[in-house]
């Protein structure tokens, strides 16, 4: 009687039609949090294609594999993609999956708004991304945006960006805008209003207190974003001048609204993985999570800092040099309570008995990667120093260090992680570890060497470069990496797709862990649990299965 | 097999460190022994490095960059290393069963790394103060050059003031030339999305906004050609904004100076070229004093003392700047100077009067 | 140790309340983008008409009070319900819309005077793309909240209204209605106050 709990085999008597109609109308927060996971990788593919596409026209000097338009476009859709399209989606749906199981609920706050959500998130994906056919608009000059994923005004006004395609990103991420915002006030509802009895604030699970301080930090940045775009929109469209420099409107001042953003939005990057890295160094590292309220303290911190560093992005602008030491100041303090994290998850190992299996892997492998990206981002915050290397390669070094060493890295760890939970059956745990070792070593190849570029001088996105300034050879193991990180990538989709029917079965709790999601069946029903757990710590299975040593109440 | 993760470990983290420490030594390395350019007459090429500063401003930022490295390279050894200790001694060991104790906390530890970190960034942030002093002046350094640098989409203007010009000052495209040893202030505006100006070797960049005034400065120790390019996202051919800071001695400065201030040659025998010239749209962006009034492009009375065409794209000699003539697009493909489709003749005849604008 | 006594029931807030809290908290700071936006370019227009030629603050001021005093009979309206008098919420549910319809009257009559006779566009300068956006955008506000005021009237008068269930739902919707005039006292400050300044 060992039916195949596959997520895909619950409904295997209807017709496909069927399913796919059930998976459209669903309200159902876990098959809501798969379509955002799935499209999110689907995304991750594409973002990388065009990545894959920039480092083979900048494998040599003079290239012309693709031309000008054509790169800016490749990176305007790359960073886009990236943020909006795959960090934002995978990182909300994954909150969208487990917030309700670690907390003990049935569901999100609101069911019918979550839906509505993605839906929004999706369409305003294709709606960027019909760009390529739909923003030829009356000039001729069409295809994807090609202003850059900041989008600095004035070029982006209709003088210097004719056609549609700056439209279409302005609209495209509006609208997956409002999707996010909506996700937001769910979560914040859903984390505040339904959680189970016993589960007091200080018993929330890590991964739930970072999403709560993200969504706070999305409903704080998106709508500035928003207003931001608005006001671009209504230049472009109705003639204002809020960013037109010939009617004394400023360029400065869209960098402004942007980075009030654009700031934030990396810590809603880097805080889930932050709460992934939290869940699963303790389980493997068989150890408590060292100085549960001081995590805590830590995110809050680090949430209401995010909001009053974005003019760092902005030192080379020509701000008054007393506003550059304010923003740097501020800069330098949200390392403080980023560096208490990396310390009490080192503390956590100290004196565990560590499990490396390939969540635990990846989730030091976004230790080793995040401390480095870190490290350069203290660099960066010097002033003067940023005075050579911004909007240098260095930079591009620096953020995918955190973004990719780290929220990527941290995204593939939870991924394995929680992959039984959804499916029910494991990944593979050999071709696992190969992947991540061939990750590792095709991201250091690809990101390392784009540090020394940038000190040599070399922008970022230009779309090929002089020979003889010492560039060829960073830019040509740039570009060898990319072939490995393809390889590591491609075996973990594989693994994915393969485990789905050929994965050992996982059970209820293959990782012996501690929260609640994994008491419920794998994959969870879709009232998730049948009698409403209680909780009595911030680790309730630990209660459960030491009676003699329950976890120490942190109140 | 599990246990080789933590000598895998151990090797990659040794493979990093060396790495990362090589990046510094290997760029300035880099920038010292880079070949030069092979034209005809060869200043000495400085290739852009933030490690081979030859100006005060980007001394000071070099060795606050050490600073700054060395901090970063300790915090990155104990970090790392205290990771990769975790991961060697505290994997679990075959024999091993059961929970290992749990620790909840440590009030006294967690105290330390807080407060030393909070340490370590404040000593930073002091240092970084100091040297914004130094480097982001708001007044013009003392017996300062004062000149103008415009950024266009995708070239540059610079303005000297000059009393021997009729114009009351001198404007040349492209080639900033300056005095060894004094210091110059450039004023930067933009005349249409915003550019940056960077020539590691000199200083930091500086942003080129439109409808905002920036300044950089900056003093040339040593003559020769300080390369550099574009640093802020312009559109089409940001690739192809490229800088050159020729610093000579303050004679060869000043000669070159007047003679910029010079009126052009005006040569019988190029004549069907330069009606050409006027008679199509090249005059209408393209100034060559006292022939044709043009604001959008780069100014022509001097072209031919220049090294380069197409902001710094490629070298200039007849043969490039014929075939430039003939279409632009093929040379920098996105950049505003279309291709005026000329017969071979008239293109002959053009490329001859502008090569007599010496 | 951990005996059942920990099971405890939990205080937790009603997820009505959050979402709309939530929702408010991102029209703040949706709002602050075009706040900020119009106080940074205060006097920065290249030419007029600028603010002390063309703005009228009288009528402002009527209008103002209109609105400000709707916030006043929509808590009667909620009062109303709670109590479970639909007939009286009606009532007061009836006199906030009309205050808020001639908010939005009164400002139409002042864009059309701006427009028609006095030449003040979106377009024509940085105060006309700040002002109209911003205004703009309050008065699309105001009618979001007029048209849940009127959906709820409209079913009030169709009975459709259970006391008991819709109490709470009123009461998130005249939070909505209180932040729109709230928002509208920091809009008057900035536009008619602290813009008119020489």
């Amino acid at each position: 009687m060992t039916t195949p709990s596959t997520i895909l085999a619950e409904s295997s008597n209807r017709s496909v039609l069927e399913r796919m109609h059930a998976w459209a109308v669903t309200v159902d927060h876990k098959k809501l949090g798969v379509m955002y996971i799935l499209c999110g990788l689907v995304f991750f593919v594409i973002a990388g294609l065009e990545a894959t596409l920039m480092r083979i026209q900048l494998i040599v000097p003079l290239n012309d594999v693709l031309t000008p338009q054509g790169f800016n476009q490749m990176f305007t859709m790359h960073g886009t993609t990236m943020v909006f399209l795959v960090g934002m989606p995978i990182l909300l749906g994954a909150g969208n999956y487990l917030l309700p199981l670690m907390i003990g609920a049935r569901d999100m706050a609101f069911p019918r708004l979550n839906a509505f959500g993605f839906w929004l998130f999706l369409f305003g994906g294709i709606l960027l991304y019909f760009s390529w056919i739909g923003a030829d608009g009356l000039y001729g000059s069409g295809g994807a945006p090609d202003v850059g994923w900041f989008a600095y005004s004035p070029l982006t006004s209709r003088t210097f960006s004719r056609g549609n395609s700056t439209d279409y990103w302005i609209l495209g991420i509006m609208v997956s805008g409002f999707g996010s915002m909506t996700t937001a006030i769910n979560f914040l509802a859903t984390i505040l209003c339904m959680r189970c009895p016993g589960m007091t604030m200080m018993r929330l699970p890590l991964l739930a207190w970072m999403m709560l301080v993200v969504a706070v930090l999305v409903l704080t940045a998106i709508p500035v974003l928003t207003a931001a775009q608005v006001m671009l929109l209504f230049d472009r469209t109705l003639g204002a001048h809020f960013f037109d420099p010939q009617q004394q409107g400023s360029a400065v001042l869209w960098q402004h609204l942007f980075w009030f953003f654009g700031h934030p939005e990396v810590y809603i990057l880097i805080l889930p993985p932050f709460g992934f890295i939290s869940e699963i160094v303790p389980v493997f590292s068989r150890k408590v999570i060292f100085g549960y309220a001081l995590m805590v303290a830590a995110t809050v911190g680090i949430g209401f800092i995010s909001l009053g560093v974005w003019a760092h992005h902005m030192f080379v602008v020509g701000l008054p040099p007393w506003l550059n030491a304010l923003f740097a100041a501020s800069t330098f303090l949200i390392s403080v309570p980023t560096g208490i994290k990396i310390f009490n998850w080192l503390g956590t190992m100290w004196g565990g008995r560590i499990r490396f299996s390939t969540p635990m892997l990846f989730a030091t492998g976004f230790l080793g990667m995040f401390i480095v990206g870190g490290l350069t981002g203290i660099m960066l915050a010097v002033v003067p120093l940023t005075h050579q290397l911004s909007d240098s390669y260095f930079v591009v070094g620096h953020f995918h260090f955190v973004l990719f060493g780290g929220t990527v890295f941290a995204i593939f760890a939870a991924i394995f992680y929680w992959y039984p939970k959804v499916t029910g059956r494991l990944m593979n745990e050999r071709q696992g570890v190969w992947a991540f070792w061939i990750l590792l070593l095709g991201f250091n190849l690809v990101f390392l060497p784009m540090h020394i570029s940038g000190m040599l001088g070399m922008p970022r996105r230009i779309y090929t470069y002089q020979p003889g300034r010492g560039f060829e050879i960073w830019n040509l193991i740039s570009t060898i990496g990319v072939p490995v990180q393809i390889l590591g990538v491609g075996l973990i989709v594989w693994n994915m797709i393969r485990s789905l029917s050929r994965g050992a079965i996982a059970g209820n709790d293959p990782w012996d862990a501690w929260t609640l999601e994994w008491s419920t069946p794998s994959p969870p029903p879709e009232h998730n649990f049948d009698r409403i757990p209680t909780c009595t710590s911030a680790r309730p299975l630990w209660d459960r299965k030491n009676p003699t040593d329950p976890d120490e109440h942190v109140e | 097999m599990r246990s080789g993760h933590g000598i895998r470990w151990v090797v990659f983290w040794l493979l990093a460190c060396v790495i990362l420490f090589q990046c510094p030594a290997v760029a300035g390395e880099a920038a010292l022994c880079a070949p030069g350019d092979t034209a005809s007459i060869a200043p000495t090429v400085v290739q852009p490095s933030i490690f081979h500063p030859l100006s005060p401003p980007a001394r000071q930022i070099e060795s606050l960059a050490w600073l700054v490295m060395g901090i970063c390279a300790g915090i990155f050894v104990i970090v790392e290393g205290l990771l990769v200790f975790s991961i060697v001694r505290f994997r679990r060991r075959s024999m091993e069963s059961g929970e290992p104790v749990q620790l909840y906390g440590s009030n006294p530890i967690e105290l330390a790394w807080t407060v030393v970190p909070l340490l370590i960034v404040f000593t930073l942030g002091l240092v970084t103060i100091r040297v914004i002093r130094d480097v982001e002046r708001e007044t013009p350094p003392e017996g300062a050059l004062e000149v103008i640098c415009i950024g266009h989409q995708w070239w540059w203007e610079y303005r000297y003031e000059n009393p021997l010009s009729p114009q009351g000052e001198i404007v040349v495209a492209n080639e900033l030339h300056v005095p060894v040893g004094r210091p110059v202030w450039l004023r930067l505006e933009s005349a249409d999305v915003i550019h940056s100006w960077w020539v590691p070797s000199l200083a930091g960049k500086m942003d080129v906004v439109p409808n905002k005034t920036n300044h950089v400065w900056f003093v040339a120790e040593e003559p020769g050609l300080y390369l550099g390019q574009c640093a802020e996202y312009c559109g089409n051919q940001h690739a192809g904004m490229l800088l050159r800071v020729n610093a000579t001695s303050p004679e060869e400065f000043d000669q070159w100076l007047s003679h910029q201030a010079s009126k052009p040659v005006d040569e019988p025998a190029v004549a069907a070229g330069k009606s050409i010239f006027l008679e199509l749209a090249c005059s209408t962006c393209h100034t060559v004093a006292g022939v044709s009034d043009g604001a959008f492009a780069p100014d022509l009375t001097h072209l031919m003392s220049r090294a380069t065409i197409a902001s710094g794209v490629s070298p200039l000699n007849r043969q490039t700047l014929r075939s430039w003539i003939d279409d632009p697009q093929n040379m920098k493909p996105g950049c505003n100077m279309p291709s005026l489709k000329l017969t071979t003749d008239e293109l002959d005849d053009v490329t001859a009067f502008l090569c007599t604008l010496k | 140790m951990s005996s059942l006594s920990t099971h405890q029931e939990i205080w937790q807030p009603s997820r009505g309340k959050v979402g709309m809290a939530a929702l408010i908290g991102m029209e703040c700071f949706f709002f602050s983008g075009f706040i900020v936006a119009y106080l940074y370019y205060i006097g920065a227009s290249a030419h007029g008409p600028f603010p002390r030629d063309v703005l009228e603050v009288k009528p402002v001021i009527v209008n103002s009070v209109a609105l400000l005093s709707s916030s006043w009979t929509v808590v009667a309206a909620v009062r109303a319900l709670n109590t479970g008098r639909v007939g009286s919420m009606g009532f007061w549910l009836l006199i906030t819309v009309l205050l808020g319809t001639f908010f939005i009257w009164g400002t139409l009559a002042e864009w059309r005077t701006l427009i028609y006779d006095k030449g003040l566009t979106i377009s024509t300068n940085l105060f006309g793309s700040t002002f109209f956006a911003l205004i703009g955008f309050h008065a699309f506000h105001v009618c979001l909240g007029l048209m849940a005021l009127s959906t709820v009237w409209v079913l009030g008068v169709l009975g459709q209204l259970k006391p008991s269930r819709d109490a709470m739902r009123l009461e998130l919707i005249s939070w909505y209605w209180h932040f729109v005039d709230v928002v509208w006292i920091f809009v008057f400050t900035t536009v008619y106050i602290v813009g008119m300044r020489p």
